[in-house]
């Protein structure tokens, strides 16, 4: 199953290319200037045209980063305060967005009139087809801070004439009636930034005790290698529950996400501290490495001056394929009650709310974010594997 | 042969070691102790026990020696097939469990069969017929499946259960059955509730074993023996099952070693989607309610489990592999 850590993406086979590409700007016809061209390129240059081949990597590159854009610009884009609940407006369902008023284009929604149906007490909707709300673009909103100290209130839609709050529900609105489209943007911030701290803190953890083992060898590297299978057999939801379940209550949001950032990254170290491992034991009876132990260095400075550069694209490329595993942990442990905890969003979190299949019948709109968990997972699978293939541009 | 065994067999302690490490640290990592627990418990209830009283609760429970200490009462208790209490159910700890810990494992194994089931077929058509339309469809369902989580999985499949066969597919058992003692009628029962957690919990894994099967019987496929005996007029069908096939069985065997412990993990979440009586809805209870001894005994018999189940797969793929028992021989 996904939720485990052990995420293992075997490459999409790609055509084995007979010659490093060639770059097709015009006037470089002639094999020798290309060729030429390819001896003297950098190896980031060799990634990036290799990268460039593997057409699904790129859109997953895409789409990778309109997710990223969409953390950074989330309270410009999420049109309602995520906090704001409305009972008025309790699972209510996504309302449709009209393009075209008559034949000109202008988006608008209708007003919605909610009231409760007596003999089943369920709240119902229907759309006032006499109320048209344009939606207009640049719209003012609620107030907020864009990227973190710029003050502004500007947000990308907001209706006309009405408050967007209590009338626009784009993807529909959960149990306490809050925007969930406005509420899954704030969630991709978290969840998104999430992962990111996590797969750094274990690629911390991953270059200093695979680098200790592929460097030392010897009695290090068998107790780090036994450490690393021990912790591979071991089924980490369970164990990751217990550790997340023994945090503090009292708890705030920022130690919270802290702590669930390091009990995911204790997931993710194993697979990195392989892959930096086995680079450095190849690395290590290279010349070089002796010239520069009699030149008098350190193995620190060896290390991190040395060899790590030479096989950053390596890590670059592991740390992309983790990625996917720390975001599903912190969606499965929000999911369970055990990661972040309401007043904070993340997508787990949000599905929360549609746990029991009584919900999640009468209101599927609530099963919205699986969506984007999908996608962004998927895309970090693809963008990985064409990274890992491109990080070897003299390999096959 | 037997210095891989004992490989195998010490590893195999160290994790459980690790494991039983790990579940304590659990059991004691939440301020406080069972004592102050009880301690709060009866406040609640209205009554209160004296300071002398809840020192003589810690000394009778152990609580006042070093950590180390009780670490070692509790391991040395918990071989002789005493695991405590549970706080919250105010039973033994092992009555908790019941039957569920046995249903968490026949769970995990039928995912895994459906796993292999599943991907061997798959992965011998796929590299076959490299290339193919079915071979893009399976690789493109192969990444779906890597990417859904299967909790969501769950969540989707119990949906359209209920849109669509306006039926609740979630369970083991049929309600009849469900506190009936074990007969065959029973086990016929959870037989028929198996497919839809086999499928929600095999996918990721099936995923994976397809594309370690494809890549493999591809390399072997290319090999000049596949080639001669085609060329010798043996029937396709002969040519790849009889030998490329077999060689490219092997990881099959020692995939194991890590659907194992995935498919365990992901029976804890899933179990509470599809609200299986496994042991995962009970680990998540005891966890919220901070019901620590039975949390921690839940963790470390998973653990337990798990370590075993993995050594068995190693000694029947050591049965299997001429090449390991060589190795171990040397």
């Amino acid at each position: 199953m996904a939720t485990a850590a052990n995420i293992v993406v075997t490459p999409v086979e790609t055509p084995p290319p007979a010659a490093p590409p060639a770059p097709t700007a015009p006037g470089l016809v002639d094999g020798r200037v290309a060729e030429e061209r390819v001896s003297v390129a950098s190896q980031w240059q060799l990634m990036w045209w290799r990268f460039r081949k593997h057409r699904l990597a790129m859109v997953s590159a895409g789409i990778v980063a309109l997710f990223y854009l969409g953390v950074i610009f989330a309270d410009f884009l999420a049109y309602a305060d995520p906090y704001a609940s409305e009972g008025q407006r309790t699972l209510l369902p996504p309302q449709a967005i009209h393009l075209f008023d008559d034949g000109r284009f202008a988006p608008f929604v209708y007003g919605i009139k909610g009231e409760r149906d007596l003999t089943t007490f369920k709240r119902v909707y229907v759309e006032d087809t006499s109320r048209k709300l344009y939606v207009r673009p640049f719209a003012t909103g609620f107030d907020y801070k864009l990227l973190g100290f710029i003050p502004t209130n500007m947000h990308l839609i907001g209706l006309d004439g009405a408050p967007t709050e209590t009338n626009l529900f784009l993807l529909g609105g959960d149990l306490q009636g809050r925007d969930l489209w406005s509420r899954l943007m704030y969630s991709t911030q978290t969840s998104l930034t999430i992962g990111l701290v996590g797969v750094t803190l274990s690629l911390l953890f991953g270059v200093v005790l695979g680098g200790i083992a592929g460097y030392y060898g010897g009695f290090a590297d068998t107790v780090i290698q036994r450490l690393i299978e021990v912790l591979f057999s071991i089924p980490s939801i369970p164990l990751w529950m217990g550790l997340a379940a023994a945090m503090p209550r009292d708890w705030g949001i920022v130690q919270v996400y802290f702590a669930i950032t390091v009990i995911i990254s204790l997931i993710g170290w194993t697979t990195l501290a392989r892959v930096v491992r086995g680079r450095f034991l190849s690395l290590r009876d290279e010349d070089f490495v002796k010239a520069a132990e009699l030149a008098g260095a350190g193995p620190w400075r060896i290390i991190f001056v040395h060899l790590a550069p030479l096989f950053l694209s390596h890590i670059i490329a592991a740390t992309t394929l983790a990625l996917p595993a720390m975001i599903i942990s912190e969606t499965a442990l929000s999911f369970l009650g055990l990661g972040l905890r309401p007043p904070a969003m993340s997508w787990g979190v949000l599905l929360q709310q549609a746990q029991n299949v009584q919900t999640v019948a009468l209101s599927p709109w609530l099963m919205i974010p699986a969506i984007p968990v999908t996608i962004v997972i998927l895309a970090f699978n693809f963008l990985g594997d064409g990274l890992r293939d491109a990080a070897d541009p003299y390999g096959v | 042969m037997l210095t891989y065994l004992a490989q195998r067999i010490g590893l195999g302690i160290l994790t459980i070691w690790v494991v039983s490490v790990l579940s304590f640290v659990i059991i004691q990592l939440p301020p406080g102790d069972y004592v102050s627990t009880y301690l709060a418990q009866l406040a609640e209830q209205g009554s209160t026990a004296s300071a002398a009283e809840a020192e003589s609760l810690r000394v009778e429970y152990g609580l006042d020696q070093p950590v180390y200490v009780q670490y070692a009462k509790w391991v040395f208790q918990m071989v002789q097939g005493n695991f405590g209490m549970s706080l919250d159910w105010k039973r033994p700890v092992a009555d908790v469990i019941g039957d569920r810990l046995a249903l968490t494992m026949i769970v995990t194994v039928a995912a895994i069969l459906f796993t292999w089931i599943l991907a061997l077929p798959i992965g011998i058509y796929s590299a076959v017929r490299q290339y193919s339309v079915a071979d893009y469809i399976f690789t493109f369902l192969g990444f779906l499946g890597l990417a859904v989580p299967s909790f969501l999985l769950a969540l989707v499949l119990m949906y359209f259960g209920f849109v669509v066969l306006n039926a609740n597919i979630g369970g083991l058992f049929s309600p009849e059955y469900a506190d009936a003692p074990w007969s065959l009628a029973k086990a016929w029962d959870l037989a028929q509730h198996l497919p839809i957690p086999a499928l929600v919990l095999g996918l990721a894994g099936t995923a994976q074993l397809v594309r370690i099967m494809r890549a493999n019987l591809l390399d072997e496929l290319r090999k000049p023996y596949v080639i001669t005996a085609l060329a010798k007029g043996l029937s396709e069908r002969r040519a790849i099952l009889k030998y490329p096939v077999r060689v490219a069985l092997n990881p099959f065997a020692s995939s194991i070693a890590f659907l194992f412990p995935q498919v365990v993990s992901g029976s804890i979440i899933v179990s509470l989607v599809l609200s299986l009586p496994t042991v995962g809805p009970l680990l998540l209870r005891a966890l919220l309610a901070q019901d620590m001894f039975l949390a921690g005994t839940i963790v470390m018999l998973i653990g337990v489990l798990t370590v075993i189940g993995i050594l068995v797969s190693d000694l029947i793929l050591m049965w299997l592999d001429p090449r390991i028992r060589l190795y171990g021989r040397r």
